[in-house]
């Protein structure tokens, strides 16, 4: 049976680690390449990289930042931020990524998705979205690092972005990213039960227990980024506290 | 003397992955280009993503189909990579229009069940008894179809994910991995390391 994953993410921009509070005022937190071997060595499964300056900035990728990080990985890693085409993607994959996540792009134009799962593979094309409560129960697509809401639903979004190929879907809650309250389980819920591709939960982790309730709710995966960048805890002791609930992971 | 490692450029997408971990492993990679490169190469590497018919279908265009069938078929040091792997197989569900090297009579299925697929993430390997280079571990896998038995004459690791499926092959020097040994952490490492040193020498 294939092992729940937990995740750190490491937001960059200009090379360094930042994090984000509802990916506004950003603070320094440090040099990736360390952060990436630290979080490997604590038994992270997986690393994703997000360039969260690139869409707004219109900046190019961290190529650099990639091929330095993949040298001392033996774990996959996901990298997303402002690829805007196949060439963007293949730059990545070529500096050592294993999988490229795609948001504002493929929403803007979705035929890029089936472009890189054409060229690629679909296990190599993650849809990125980051959703907005609307209503009671619904939520809605936001672009731009959370500053354009587009109306588009999110989980017709993530059915048809799986349609046309993405194979994972990495699904950030906007209320909830650096919140700590916990992953919004109900999306988590509905989206997982709208595809059949793995997805990965992100968006408001602060403890153990909001890493089971996303796995509870359907999650193949939980991306963890505060708690593990602020020391309060270490993918280890997260495992174990899964272990514990009864989720399988990689010991 | 170092350990030189040709790798067949199948594609774009993670031959950085494998060339890093290789020199992580402290072998020395090198690409090939042709035929003869692949025939005459100590160690090759066939990494492989992506889908089944276009990878073959840059194998056939690089016209290196003969001399990769023919250095699995003896035996000589081969590491095959995910879609590597498969590749070894006559058919594909995921290609139905293209022909594998054939070295393995059988067809790649699409997994079933009540399973994510594409499988994703880490899952448990278990090697029969006497394999030379797979051990029990955790490895990672990015794939959705898989081989469904051991083929005979070779020996095999199995995982499961909505049932058994191929983890690994072995036969003479030739390793099969379903996973990917560049990203399944040390353990990952040690099987390439294995594979190496084993096949030091070799020719």
């Amino acid at each position: 049976m294939v092992a729940v994953r937990v995740v750190p993410c490491l937001d960059i921009r200009q090379g360094r680690v930042v994090k984000g509070i509802r990916f506004q005022n950003l603070r320094d937190a440090g040099d990736p390449v360390a952060h990436a071997a630290f979080y490997q060595e604590q038994g992270a499964d997986e690393i994703v990289l997000l360039d969260v300056s690139a869409t707004p900035e219109g900046r190019s990728h961290a190529v650099e930042t990639v091929r330095q990080v993949r040298s001392v990985l033996t774990i996959p890693l996901t990298v997303g931020g402002g690829v805007r085409t196949t060439e963007d993607a293949s730059r990545l994959l070529e500096s050592g990524a294993d999988k490229v996540a795609v948001n504002t792009a493929a929403v803007a134009r979705p035929a890029l998705i089936t472009e890189l799962a054409e060229r690629f593979g679909s296990q190599c094309t993650v849809i990125s979205v980051d959703a907005a409560r609307a209503g009671r129960n619904g939520w809605q697509v936001v672009v731009g690092s959370g500053r354009i809401r587009t109306g588009t639903d999110v989980v017709a979004w993530c059915t048809e972005a799986t349609a046309l190929g993405a194979g994972e879907i990495l699904l950030t809650s906007w209320d909830r990213d650096g919140t700590r309250e916990g992953y919004d389980t109900d999306l988590v819920a509905a989206v997982a039960r709208a595809v059949a591709v793995p997805v990965i939960a992100s968006g408001g982790a602060a403890t153990a227990n909001h890493l089971v309730t996303a796995v509870e709710a359907g999650a193949s995966a939980v991306l963890v980024a505060s708690m593990l960048h602020d020391g309060d805890t270490r993918v280890g002791v997260l495992k174990s506290e899964l272990t514990a609930a009864g989720v399988e992971v990689r010991p | 003397m170092s350990l030189e490692v040709a790798i067949v450029p199948t594609g774009t997408a993670n031959l950085a992955s494998v060339v890093a971990g290789m020199r992580r492993a402290g072998a020395t990679p090198t690409t090939v280009s042709d035929a003869d490169q692949v025939a005459r190469a100590e160690r090759v590497v066939v990494p492989g993503v992506g889908a089944f018919g276009a990878a073959m279908a840059t194998i056939d265009r690089m016209g290196m189909r003969t001399a990769l069938r023919e250095r699995v078929i003896e035996g000589r040091p081969t590491l095959a990579v995910c879609v590597g792997m498969q590749l070894l197989c006559s058919t594909s569900e995921e290609s139905p229009a293209h022909t594998g090297l054939g070295v393995i009579a059988g067809r790649l299925t699409r997994f079933a069940g009540d399973v994510r697929v594409p499988q994703l993430g880490w899952n448990q390997v278990e090697p029969e008894l006497g394999m030379r280079f797979l051990t029990d571990g955790w490895a990672y896998f990015a794939n959705s179809y898989r081989m469904d038995h051991i083929p005979e004459g070779w020996t095999g690791a199995m995982s499961d994910h909505g049932g058994a499926f191929v983890a690994g092959l072995e036969r003479g020097d030739v390793l099969a991995c379903q996973f990917h040994p560049e990203l399944s952490g040390h353990w990952g490492e040690a099987v390439l390391s294995a594979w190496l040193s084993a096949t030091e020498g070799a020719r």
